[in-house]
Protein backbone atom coordinates (compact mmCIF):
# COMPACT_ATOMS: atom_id res chain seq x y z
CA UNK A 1 0.00 0.00 0.00
CA UNK A 2 1.90 3.32 -1.46
CA UNK A 3 0.15 6.59 -2.39
CA UNK A 4 -0.08 7.56 -5.72
CA UNK A 5 2.21 10.04 -6.94
CA UNK A 6 1.58 13.50 -6.33
CA UNK A 7 2.97 16.97 -5.86
CA UNK A 8 3.53 18.27 -2.27
CA UNK A 9 3.33 21.89 -1.52
CA UNK A 10 5.19 23.52 1.90
CA UNK A 11 2.76 26.25 2.64
CA UNK A 12 4.38 29.57 3.84
CA UNK A 13 1.08 31.33 4.19
CA UNK A 14 -2.15 31.29 4.06
CA UNK A 15 -2.29 33.17 0.20
CA UNK A 16 -0.18 30.18 -0.58
CA UNK A 17 -2.61 27.58 0.63
CA UNK A 18 -5.93 29.36 -1.08
CA UNK A 19 -4.02 29.74 -4.26
CA UNK A 20 -3.07 26.49 -4.46
CA UNK A 21 -6.19 25.15 -3.98
CA UNK A 22 -7.53 28.06 -6.53
CA UNK A 23 -5.35 26.56 -9.28
CA UNK A 24 -5.47 22.63 -8.95
CA UNK A 25 -9.16 22.40 -7.36
CA UNK A 26 -10.74 19.17 -6.77
CA UNK A 27 -7.38 17.42 -7.27
CA UNK A 28 -5.90 19.25 -4.56
CA UNK A 29 -6.14 18.18 -0.65
CA UNK A 30 -4.84 19.95 1.99
CA UNK A 31 -2.40 17.98 4.80
CA UNK A 32 -2.80 18.76 8.19
CA UNK A 33 -2.45 15.99 10.70
CA UNK A 34 -2.91 13.34 8.19
CA UNK A 35 -4.40 10.54 9.99
CA UNK A 36 -6.76 10.28 8.13
CA UNK A 37 -5.78 11.81 4.60
CA UNK A 38 -2.43 9.38 4.75
CA UNK A 39 -4.63 6.35 5.17
CA UNK A 40 -6.91 7.26 2.38
CA UNK A 41 -3.70 7.90 0.05
CA UNK A 42 -1.84 4.28 1.24
CA UNK A 43 -5.36 2.67 0.25
CA UNK A 44 -5.68 4.79 -2.76
CA UNK A 45 -9.29 5.95 -1.91
CA UNK A 46 -8.00 9.48 -2.74
CA UNK A 47 -5.68 10.21 -5.75
CA UNK A 48 -4.81 14.03 -5.34
CA UNK A 49 -2.36 15.38 -7.79
CA UNK A 50 -1.32 17.88 -5.31
CA UNK A 51 -0.95 17.77 -1.52
CA UNK A 52 -0.94 21.14 0.25
CA UNK A 53 0.65 20.85 3.99
CA UNK A 54 -0.28 23.38 6.29
CA UNK A 55 1.59 22.29 9.60
CA UNK A 56 3.85 24.88 8.85
CA UNK A 57 1.49 27.93 9.42
CA UNK A 58 1.60 29.42 12.96
CA UNK A 59 -1.11 31.69 12.20
CA UNK A 60 -3.64 28.45 11.80
CA UNK A 61 -2.48 27.01 15.04
CA UNK A 62 -4.54 29.17 17.67
CA UNK A 63 -7.14 28.53 20.30
CA UNK A 64 -9.06 31.57 20.44
CA UNK A 65 -11.16 32.34 23.15
CA UNK A 66 -13.93 34.83 22.22
CA UNK A 67 -17.09 36.01 24.48
CA UNK A 68 -19.17 33.45 23.68
CA UNK A 69 -17.49 31.16 21.57
CA UNK A 70 -13.56 29.46 21.06
CA UNK A 71 -12.01 29.57 17.90
CA UNK A 72 -9.79 26.53 16.67
CA UNK A 73 -7.95 26.80 13.45
CA UNK A 74 -7.16 24.28 11.24
CA UNK A 75 -3.81 23.07 12.57
CA UNK A 76 -4.53 23.18 16.02
CA UNK A 77 -3.89 19.12 17.02
CA UNK A 78 -6.46 16.73 18.78
CA UNK A 79 -3.50 16.45 21.27
CA UNK A 80 -3.19 20.65 21.83
CA UNK A 81 -7.08 20.95 22.42
CA UNK A 82 -7.07 18.51 24.88
CA UNK A 83 -3.82 20.19 26.86
CA UNK A 84 -5.68 23.29 26.38
CA UNK A 85 -6.42 24.48 30.66
CA UNK A 86 -9.59 25.83 29.69
CA UNK A 87 -10.61 22.95 27.64
CA UNK A 88 -13.02 21.81 30.51
CA UNK A 89 -14.41 25.02 31.47
CA UNK A 90 -15.11 26.73 28.08
CA UNK A 91 -15.73 23.16 26.28
CA UNK A 92 -17.06 20.48 28.62
CA UNK A 93 -18.70 18.15 25.79
CA UNK A 94 -15.06 18.35 24.04
CA UNK A 95 -13.58 17.36 26.60
CA UNK A 96 -16.06 14.49 27.15
CA UNK A 97 -15.63 13.62 23.49
CA UNK A 98 -11.87 14.31 22.34
CA UNK A 99 -10.39 11.27 24.25
CA UNK A 100 -12.44 8.75 22.32
CA UNK A 101 -11.06 9.74 19.06
CA UNK A 102 -8.16 7.51 18.14
CA UNK A 103 -5.40 7.17 20.16
CA UNK A 104 -2.76 8.19 22.00
CA UNK A 105 -0.46 8.03 19.11
CA UNK A 106 -2.57 9.83 16.24
CA UNK A 107 -3.92 12.41 18.18
CA UNK A 108 -0.66 13.57 18.83
CA UNK A 109 -1.13 14.54 14.73
CA UNK A 110 -4.23 14.31 13.84
CA UNK A 111 -6.45 17.99 14.12
CA UNK A 112 -10.04 18.82 14.87
CA UNK A 113 -10.60 20.32 11.86
CA UNK A 114 -9.19 17.29 9.80
CA UNK A 115 -11.23 15.24 11.55
CA UNK A 116 -14.35 17.62 10.07
CA UNK A 117 -12.94 17.35 6.87
CA UNK A 118 -12.97 13.70 7.12
CA UNK A 119 -16.62 13.57 7.97
CA UNK A 120 -16.46 9.93 8.71
CA UNK A 121 -20.34 9.36 10.05
CA UNK A 122 -18.87 7.60 13.28
CA UNK A 123 -16.20 10.28 14.32
CA UNK A 124 -16.49 12.04 17.42
CA UNK A 125 -15.53 15.69 16.78
CA UNK A 126 -17.94 15.92 13.55
CA UNK A 127 -20.57 14.40 16.29
CA UNK A 128 -19.55 17.54 18.91
CA UNK A 129 -19.86 20.13 15.97
CA UNK A 130 -23.06 19.24 15.69
CA UNK A 131 -24.56 18.94 19.46
CA UNK A 132 -22.89 21.79 20.08
CA UNK A 133 -24.42 23.90 16.88
CA UNK A 134 -20.88 25.22 16.16
CA UNK A 135 -19.77 26.70 13.09
CA UNK A 136 -17.53 25.77 9.95
CA UNK A 137 -14.96 29.19 8.97
CA UNK A 138 -14.64 28.08 5.03
CA UNK A 139 -11.92 30.77 3.11
CA UNK A 140 -11.45 30.61 -0.59
CA UNK A 141 -9.19 33.19 -2.25
CA UNK A 142 -12.37 35.08 -3.13
CA UNK A 143 -14.62 35.49 -0.10
CA UNK A 144 -15.25 33.83 3.76
CA UNK A 145 -17.93 32.31 4.18
CA UNK A 146 -19.44 30.41 8.03
CA UNK A 147 -21.24 27.39 7.32
CA UNK A 148 -23.29 25.81 10.40
CA UNK A 149 -22.60 22.58 11.61
CA UNK A 150 -26.14 20.65 10.33
CA UNK A 151 -25.66 22.45 6.79
CA UNK A 152 -22.39 21.35 6.53
CA UNK A 153 -21.89 17.62 6.41
CA UNK A 154 -23.52 16.55 3.56
CA UNK A 155 -23.52 12.49 3.53
CA UNK A 156 -21.02 9.74 4.32
CA UNK A 157 -17.49 11.42 3.80
CA UNK A 158 -19.12 14.59 1.93
CA UNK A 159 -19.42 18.11 3.15
CA UNK A 160 -20.13 21.32 2.15
CA UNK A 161 -16.72 22.39 1.55
CA UNK A 162 -15.92 23.83 -2.15
CA UNK A 163 -13.14 22.57 -3.75
CA UNK A 164 -11.14 25.64 -3.89
CA UNK A 165 -11.73 26.32 0.16
CA UNK A 166 -10.12 25.90 2.93
CA UNK A 167 -11.01 24.80 6.47
CA UNK A 168 -9.69 27.93 8.60
CA UNK A 169 -11.26 26.72 11.38
CA UNK A 170 -14.42 26.41 13.70
CA UNK A 171 -15.98 28.22 16.68
CA UNK A 172 -17.79 26.51 19.04
CA UNK A 173 -20.10 27.78 21.17
CA UNK A 174 -19.38 28.36 24.63
CA UNK A 175 -22.56 27.30 26.73
CA UNK A 176 -22.54 28.58 30.48
CA UNK A 177 -24.79 26.45 33.07
CA UNK A 178 -25.35 23.72 30.88
CA UNK A 179 -24.89 19.58 31.29
CA UNK A 180 -23.42 16.96 28.89
CA UNK A 181 -22.66 13.90 28.93
CA UNK A 182 -21.30 11.48 26.22
CA UNK A 183 -21.03 7.80 25.84
CA UNK A 184 -19.83 5.45 22.91
CA UNK A 185 -19.98 2.31 22.04
CA UNK A 186 -17.11 0.37 19.86
CA UNK A 187 -14.94 -2.66 19.58
CA UNK A 188 -12.22 -1.44 21.50
CA UNK A 189 -11.41 1.83 22.67
CA UNK A 190 -10.10 3.91 19.76
CA UNK A 191 -11.84 2.06 17.26
CA UNK A 192 -14.65 3.74 14.95
CA UNK A 193 -17.52 3.76 16.90
CA UNK A 194 -20.67 1.61 16.47
CA UNK A 195 -22.85 4.59 18.26
CA UNK A 196 -21.37 7.66 19.85
CA UNK A 197 -23.94 9.53 21.52
CA UNK A 198 -23.81 13.18 23.15
CA UNK A 199 -26.40 14.93 25.11
CA UNK A 200 -26.81 18.33 26.88
CA UNK A 201 -29.61 20.73 28.54
CA UNK A 202 -30.70 23.08 26.51
CA UNK A 203 -32.76 26.16 27.53
CA UNK A 204 -36.12 24.24 25.94
CA UNK A 205 -35.22 20.61 27.33
CA UNK A 206 -32.67 18.58 25.96
CA UNK A 207 -30.57 17.80 22.91
CA UNK A 208 -29.41 13.83 21.78
CA UNK A 209 -26.98 14.31 18.87
CA UNK A 210 -26.23 10.37 17.24
CA UNK A 211 -23.37 9.66 15.59
CA UNK A 212 -22.53 6.57 13.64
CA UNK A 213 -25.78 5.56 12.63
CA UNK A 214 -27.31 7.81 9.87
CA UNK A 215 -24.86 9.10 7.14
CA UNK A 216 -24.08 12.25 9.07
CA UNK A 217 -24.19 12.65 12.39
CA UNK A 218 -27.50 14.08 13.85
CA UNK A 219 -29.10 15.99 16.61
CA UNK A 220 -32.61 16.43 17.92
CA UNK A 221 -34.02 19.24 20.49
CA UNK A 222 -37.36 18.07 22.83
CA UNK A 223 -38.71 19.51 25.33
CA UNK A 224 -38.73 17.87 28.84
CA UNK A 225 -39.92 14.03 28.33
CA UNK A 226 -40.21 11.64 30.71
CA UNK A 227 -41.08 7.68 30.97
CA UNK A 228 -43.03 6.42 28.14
CA UNK A 229 -43.05 9.79 25.76
CA UNK A 230 -39.37 9.58 26.28
CA UNK A 231 -38.91 6.03 25.43
CA UNK A 232 -41.62 6.83 22.07
CA UNK A 233 -39.42 9.69 21.25
CA UNK A 234 -36.43 7.73 21.53
CA UNK A 235 -37.68 5.21 19.69
CA UNK A 236 -39.08 7.14 16.47
CA UNK A 237 -35.28 8.85 16.59
CA UNK A 238 -33.86 5.63 16.45
CA UNK A 239 -35.88 4.63 13.69
CA UNK A 240 -35.51 8.14 11.63
CA UNK A 241 -31.69 7.88 11.43
CA UNK A 242 -31.92 4.40 9.26
CA UNK A 243 -29.45 1.90 10.21
CA UNK A 244 -28.22 -0.08 8.20
CA UNK A 245 -26.41 -4.02 8.94
CA UNK A 246 -22.57 -3.94 8.20
CA UNK A 247 -20.04 -6.10 9.59
CA UNK A 248 -20.11 -4.09 12.63
CA UNK A 249 -23.71 -4.18 14.53
CA UNK A 250 -26.97 -4.73 13.09
CA UNK A 251 -29.26 -2.04 12.19
CA UNK A 252 -31.34 -3.69 15.15
CA UNK A 253 -28.07 -3.52 17.59
CA UNK A 254 -27.78 -0.04 16.66
CA UNK A 255 -31.19 1.29 16.81
CA UNK A 256 -30.74 -0.32 21.05
CA UNK A 257 -27.51 1.30 21.46
CA UNK A 258 -29.56 5.09 20.50
CA UNK A 259 -32.60 4.22 22.66
CA UNK A 260 -30.33 2.60 26.14
CA UNK A 261 -27.73 5.26 25.62
CA UNK A 262 -30.03 8.07 24.83
CA UNK A 263 -32.03 7.49 27.52
CA UNK A 264 -29.28 7.20 30.04
CA UNK A 265 -27.39 10.47 28.51
CA UNK A 266 -30.98 12.23 28.75
CA UNK A 267 -31.04 11.40 32.48
CA UNK A 268 -27.99 12.22 33.48
CA UNK A 269 -28.08 15.81 31.71
CA UNK A 270 -31.92 16.32 33.15
CA UNK A 271 -31.00 15.15 37.09
CA UNK B 1 6.74 28.30 -0.48
CA UNK B 2 8.24 25.23 -2.15
CA UNK B 3 6.20 22.74 -4.22
CA UNK B 4 7.74 19.15 -4.97
CA UNK B 5 6.97 17.75 -8.21
CA UNK B 6 5.62 14.28 -8.12
CA UNK B 7 8.07 12.22 -10.28
CA UNK B 8 11.47 13.62 -8.97
CA UNK B 9 13.13 12.92 -5.85
CA UNK B 10 14.09 15.51 -3.88
CA UNK B 11 16.45 16.13 -1.13
CA UNK B 12 15.23 15.39 2.70
CA UNK B 13 17.38 16.01 5.72
CA UNK B 14 16.43 15.94 9.47
CA UNK B 15 17.97 14.60 12.83
CA UNK B 16 17.92 10.95 13.39
CA UNK B 17 18.70 9.87 16.68
CA UNK B 18 20.52 12.51 17.29
CA UNK B 19 22.37 12.75 14.20
CA UNK B 20 22.02 14.15 10.68
CA UNK B 21 21.28 11.97 8.24
CA UNK B 22 19.99 13.09 4.60
CA UNK B 23 18.49 11.04 1.56
CA UNK B 24 16.34 11.34 -1.37
CA UNK B 25 12.48 11.00 -1.81
CA UNK B 26 9.23 11.43 -4.31
CA UNK B 27 6.49 13.24 -2.43
CA UNK B 28 4.76 10.28 -1.99
CA UNK B 29 7.72 8.67 -0.17
CA UNK B 30 6.65 7.56 3.19
CA UNK B 31 8.63 8.27 6.08
CA UNK B 32 8.59 4.60 7.39
CA UNK B 33 10.33 3.75 3.67
CA UNK B 34 12.36 6.32 3.63
CA UNK B 35 13.83 4.93 7.29
CA UNK B 36 13.74 1.63 6.16
CA UNK B 37 14.92 1.67 2.03
CA UNK B 38 16.80 5.13 2.14
CA UNK B 39 18.49 5.21 5.24
CA UNK B 40 18.36 0.92 6.47
CA UNK B 41 17.55 2.12 9.85
CA UNK B 42 15.18 -1.19 9.81
CA UNK B 43 14.62 -0.83 13.27
CA UNK B 44 11.31 0.77 12.28
CA UNK B 45 8.81 -2.04 11.38
CA UNK B 46 5.63 -1.48 8.99
CA UNK B 47 2.96 -3.38 9.76
CA UNK B 48 -0.63 -2.31 8.28
CA UNK B 49 0.32 0.85 6.61
CA UNK B 50 -2.84 2.54 7.70
CA UNK B 51 -2.26 3.67 11.51
CA UNK B 52 -4.26 1.24 13.04
CA UNK B 53 -1.62 -1.39 13.84
CA UNK B 54 1.20 0.99 15.63
CA UNK B 55 4.01 -0.96 14.85
CA UNK B 56 5.80 1.84 13.06
CA UNK B 57 5.30 4.24 15.64
CA UNK B 58 8.12 6.39 16.40
CA UNK B 59 8.66 9.99 18.05
CA UNK B 60 9.13 13.46 15.76
CA UNK B 61 9.29 16.60 17.67
CA UNK B 62 7.89 15.09 20.92
CA UNK B 63 5.23 14.03 19.16
CA UNK B 64 4.22 10.23 18.51
CA UNK B 65 3.75 9.64 15.07
CA UNK B 66 2.69 6.69 12.90
CA UNK B 67 6.02 6.77 10.14
CA UNK B 68 3.50 5.11 7.73
CA UNK B 69 1.09 8.30 7.88
CA UNK B 70 3.89 10.74 7.42
CA UNK B 71 5.58 11.39 4.62
CA UNK B 72 9.72 11.81 4.34
CA UNK B 73 9.17 15.51 2.83
CA UNK B 74 6.47 16.64 6.09
CA UNK B 75 9.56 15.63 8.12
CA UNK B 76 12.76 17.39 6.31
CA UNK B 77 14.67 19.70 9.12
CA UNK B 78 13.10 17.69 12.50
CA UNK B 79 14.00 15.90 15.16
CA UNK B 80 13.30 12.12 14.61
CA UNK B 81 13.74 9.21 17.32
CA UNK B 82 13.26 5.45 16.44
CA UNK B 83 13.91 2.49 18.02
CA UNK B 84 17.55 2.49 17.30
CA UNK B 85 17.83 5.44 19.72
CA UNK B 86 16.81 3.87 22.88
CA UNK B 87 20.05 1.62 23.92
CA UNK B 88 22.14 3.59 25.74
CA UNK B 89 25.04 1.52 23.91
CA UNK B 90 25.29 -0.96 20.93
CA UNK B 91 26.01 -3.70 23.54
CA UNK B 92 23.12 -2.44 26.23
CA UNK B 93 19.96 -2.44 26.42
CA UNK B 94 17.94 0.81 28.69
CA UNK B 95 15.80 0.17 31.40
CA UNK B 96 12.25 -0.46 29.18
CA UNK B 97 14.29 -2.49 27.06
CA UNK B 98 15.50 -4.98 29.64
CA UNK B 99 11.89 -4.59 31.30
CA UNK B 100 10.59 -6.20 27.99
CA UNK B 101 13.34 -8.95 28.40
CA UNK B 102 12.68 -9.74 32.01
CA UNK B 103 9.01 -10.37 31.39
CA UNK B 104 8.35 -11.81 28.06
CA UNK B 105 6.83 -8.87 26.91
CA UNK B 106 7.67 -9.89 23.34
CA UNK B 107 7.54 -12.91 21.58
CA UNK B 108 7.77 -12.42 17.63
CA UNK B 109 9.28 -9.09 17.78
CA UNK B 110 6.95 -7.45 14.93
CA UNK B 111 4.74 -4.84 17.29
CA UNK B 112 7.80 -4.55 19.96
CA UNK B 113 9.84 -1.67 18.25
CA UNK B 114 6.30 0.50 18.48
CA UNK B 115 5.55 -0.42 21.83
CA UNK B 116 8.71 0.76 23.24
CA UNK B 117 8.87 4.12 21.54
CA UNK B 118 5.33 5.01 22.88
CA UNK B 119 6.49 3.73 26.15
CA UNK B 120 9.61 5.46 25.93
CA UNK B 121 7.78 8.63 25.00
CA UNK B 122 4.77 7.91 27.96
CA UNK B 123 7.19 7.42 30.87
CA UNK B 124 9.33 10.04 29.85
CA UNK B 125 6.43 12.07 30.97
CA UNK B 126 4.47 10.15 33.58
CA UNK B 127 6.81 8.94 35.89
CA UNK B 128 4.09 6.56 38.13
CA UNK B 129 1.55 5.22 35.38
CA UNK B 130 -1.50 2.84 36.54
CA UNK B 131 -2.42 0.12 35.07
CA UNK B 132 -5.33 1.40 33.35
CA UNK B 133 -2.98 4.44 31.92
CA UNK B 134 -0.63 2.12 30.24
CA UNK B 135 -3.64 -0.28 29.04
CA UNK B 136 -4.97 3.08 27.41
CA UNK B 137 -1.40 3.72 25.68
CA UNK B 138 -1.59 0.24 24.46
CA UNK B 139 -5.02 0.52 23.04
CA UNK B 140 -3.12 2.32 19.69
CA UNK B 141 -0.48 -1.08 19.21
CA UNK B 142 -1.57 -4.47 18.26
CA UNK B 143 0.73 -7.23 19.55
CA UNK B 144 -0.69 -11.10 18.19
CA UNK B 145 1.74 -13.16 20.38
CA UNK B 146 1.72 -11.73 24.17
CA UNK B 147 -1.98 -10.55 24.81
CA UNK B 148 -0.36 -7.62 26.53
CA UNK B 149 -0.22 -8.67 29.94
CA UNK B 150 3.78 -9.08 29.94
CA UNK B 151 3.52 -5.96 28.18
CA UNK B 152 2.02 -4.20 31.11
CA UNK B 153 3.91 -5.66 33.42
CA UNK B 154 7.62 -4.97 31.92
CA UNK B 155 6.13 -1.07 31.54
CA UNK B 156 5.13 -0.90 35.17
CA UNK B 157 8.31 -2.64 36.15
CA UNK B 158 10.44 -0.25 34.07
CA UNK B 159 8.43 3.05 35.95
CA UNK B 160 9.32 1.99 39.17
CA UNK B 161 12.53 1.09 38.05
CA UNK B 162 13.35 5.00 36.38
CA UNK B 163 11.42 6.55 39.19
CA UNK B 164 13.70 5.48 42.04
CA UNK B 165 17.39 5.93 39.92
CA UNK B 166 15.48 9.51 39.44
CA UNK B 167 15.34 9.69 43.31
CA UNK B 168 18.63 8.42 43.82
CA UNK B 169 20.48 11.17 41.11
CA UNK B 170 18.12 14.10 43.03
CA UNK B 171 18.53 13.01 46.81
CA UNK B 172 22.55 12.85 45.93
Amino acid sequence: MKPPAFDYLRAESVSDVLEGLAQQGGDARVLAGGQSLMAMLNMRLAKPKLLIDIMRLKELRKIERQKDAVVIGAGVRQADLLAWPDLAEALPLVALALPWVGHVQTRSRGTICGSLAHADPSAEMPLTLVALGGEVLLRSAKRRRRVAAKDFFAGMMLTARSDDELIEGISLPVTRGSRFAFREVARRHGDFAIVACAAMKIPTGVRLAVGGVADVPTARDWPRLEGTALDDALNAFAYELGARDDVHATARYRRDLVRMIGRDLIGEVLQ
Amino acid sequence: MSRLKADQRHAVRFSLNGKPVEGEAEPRMLLSDFLRHQLGATGTHVGCEHGVCGACTIVVDGMLTRSCLTLAAQVDGCELKTVEGLAPSADRLGVLQQAFRRNHALQCGFCTAGILMSLDHYLAKNSAPTEAEIRDLLSGHICRCTGYTPIIQAALEAAAQLASSKKETSDA
